[in-house]
């Protein structure tokens, strides 16, 4: 492990006890700590165990899949500002999760509303792959996102103003904005498998993404399988992206921010990259779980608000500086 | 030693023969010169012999698995693409990654492959440096260096001196050269006539999909040849600091 990786290690376990130990029930650090690993019959460890340890979990794997997938766009695209919503598939996931809400679906079947959002998800994959064909460059791919992602965005929009329920548009709003207030445990193993897998996929392709350096062609002839790698690549961030935005509705920037901050960190290879975007993703969502709560506590600020307004300044910065840089 | 073999090799394109039933061998130690007016399929043939290209016929690299291909040639496609700031060093060691599994790390005969290959370029004092500020011939240079690194018996380039001032065009040519004596079969497509009649040991000449002429460059750059297949008029002499090839007219 490098030292990159140890630094972001550190501080992710730092955060992960930062978040656990802030809250409204305010409880003493240690002893929240202690109720967590110890029972003690009561409402501490209910506290710890279904409120606090969900939402700092959920805030890690989510960060860390959206900084993966980030990474894993961006070398296979090989553009610094790719970002994991292009090929469509938080778009979908949104719609999935917003149709699920419309037709009643998600209030009378459990766990509809984050099965939508990975069904979107999958549709939104299948669909680029279809549009981009076998062996699409990445220039069809990313035309083929952005076709999808502008239709799921018009469908959403259809389905609010077609909305007959009054609470229907602010439900929707909640959900696009991406939270982590009130998740669950089951929220987490919801989520769990599908990053897991997913993240396994992702990190698979490090070797190809090395290679994709070279160009396209370069890479085949060094023996890369081009067509298994893109497969492997909409798979692993389908399962991911629709999996955060099933449980967490859909967070922007992490993706997109955090490998360009963690790039010149691992010399700019694609390849170790992944690895070092997941922590920074983990790192950067769970900072902001905790800001999200320190700074506003009683008015309930979204998620996504706040990570938008973070990454948003600071992605045009880089743009203006990719530009500066003449890459 | 055969390196690559092409038999009968044809492909069709959107209703076009783009290749003709194509055949060739390469041994070892020559340097090749894949010759021909624009869009006559030199790009193609080269794809199509690594199997990149779907065709009919035969070419012994396309049989061979990903794997196994890309330790039996490296290939230079003309788009120099750097696209990661990484240093000269990274880039380099990425042509030794047919020979390492995934997470492996280089051995030490890896790492002796990369040092011969950034020193065979002279690019040992630049190896921090990173490769997308560096000049076009540079960049280049360190191509050329990844492409070695691969340590194949047999290396393709297309268009490797496109782009680049006479000196660097040269000093390419007279890496290939250097390569083809050690042993290393090279095949590049060249457009420069001249750098290809005074460096290559054997000219192929691509015209319309088919081989029209095959041999050493005093044997194949004929005036009849370069005025049907070019469409120029050339002067040609075999003088006392080697072949001069220098086109001079185009014929109407």
């Amino acid at each position: 492990m490098t030292r990159l990786m140890i630094a972001l290690t550190v501080v992710l376990a730092l955060l992960f006890c930062t978040a656990l130990v802030l809250g409204p029930a305010n409880i003493a650090p240690l002893d929240s700590l202690r109720t967590l690993v110890i029972d003690d019959q009561g409402a501490l460890t209910l506290v710890m165990r279904e409120i606090r340890l969900p939402r700092a979990i959920l805030a890690v794997l989510i960060g860390a899949s959206l900084g993966m997938t980030g990474a894993a766009m961006q070398g296979y695209l090989r553009n610094p500002l790719a970002d994991p919503g292009l090929i469509g598939v938080s778009g979908s996931a949104a719609l999935g999760a917003v149709l699920s809400i419309q037709t009643g679906v998600a209030a009378t079947v459990a766990f509809a509303l984050p099965l939508s959002a990975l069904f979107g998800a999958l549709i939104g994959v299948f669909l680029v792959l279809l549009l981009a064909g076998p062996r699409g460059s990445s220039l069809t791919l990313i035309l083929a996102g952005i076709a999808i992602s502008a239709l799921a965005g018009a469908l959403t929009s259809l389905t609010l103003n077609l909305s007959p329920n009054p609470w229907a548009a602010s439900e929707i709003v909640f959900w696009m904005m991406g939270s982590l207030v009130d998740r669950s445990m089951t929220h987490v193993w919801i989520a769990l498998p599908f990053i897991v897998v997913g993240v396994a996929l992702l990190a698979s392709l490090a070797r190809g993404l090395d290679a994709l350096t070279l160009g396209e062609d370069a890479a085949e002839s060094m023996g890369i399988n081009l067509k298994r790698l893109r497969l492997t690549l909409i798979f692993g961030t389908a399962a991911v992206v629709g999996a955060s935005t099933a449980v967490a509705g859909a967070i922007g920037f992490i993706g997109l921010v955090v490998p360009h901050v963690l790039r010149p960190f691992v010399g700019a290879r694609p390849g170790r990259l992944l690895w070092a975007s997941a922590l920074g993703g983990a790192i950067l969502l769970l900072a902001a779980d905790i800001a999200v709560r320190v700074v506003l506590p009683t008015r309930d600020l979204k998620l996504g608000v706040l990570t938008a307004l973070i990454g948003a300044p600071l992605f045009l910065h880089l743009i203006y500086k990719t530009r500066k840089d003449g890459l | 030693m055969t390196l690559l073999c092409v038999k009968n090799l044809s492909l069709r394109r959107r209703n076009r023969d783009v290749l003709k039933d194509i055949s060739f061998e390469i041994g070892a130690g020559e340097l090749i010169g894949l010759i021909g007016p624009n869009g006559a399929g030199k790009t193609t043939l080269m794809r199509a012999a690594l199997g990149m290209l779907p065709s009919t016929g035969m070419s012994s690299l396309a049989q061979l698995s990903a794997r196994d291909r890309a330790r039996a040639v490296a290939w230079m496609p003309q788009a120099r693409e750097i696209a990661w700031p990484v240093t000269v060093e990274t880039l380099v060691t990425l042509g030794r990654l047919p020979h390492l599994a995934q997470g492996q790390k280089p051995s030490l005969a890896d790492r002796e492959a990369i040092e011969e290959a950034m020193g065979y370029l002279d690019l040992t004092d630049m190896r921090d440096r990173t490769a997308t500020r560096l000049s076009g011939g540079e960049q280049a240079r360190v191509l050329l260096a990844r492409a070695l690194a691969q340590q194949t018996p047999l290396l393709m380039a297309d268009e490797p001196t496109a782009g680049l001032d006479p000196s660097h065009q040269i000093s390419t040519m007279q890496t290939f050269s250097k390569l083809a004596r050690a042993g290393t079969s090279v095949i590049v497509s060249l457009h420069d006539l001249g750098l290809a009649a005074r460096h290559c040991t054997r000219l192929i000449v691509i015209d319309d999909g088919t081989i029209v002429a095959d041999g050493p460059p005093a044997q194949v750059l004929t005036p009849d040849l370069i005025r049907s297949t070019f469409s120029i008029t050339a002067w040609y002499e075999t003088t006392d600091q080697g072949i001069v090839f220098q086109p001079l007219e185009v014929v109407t």
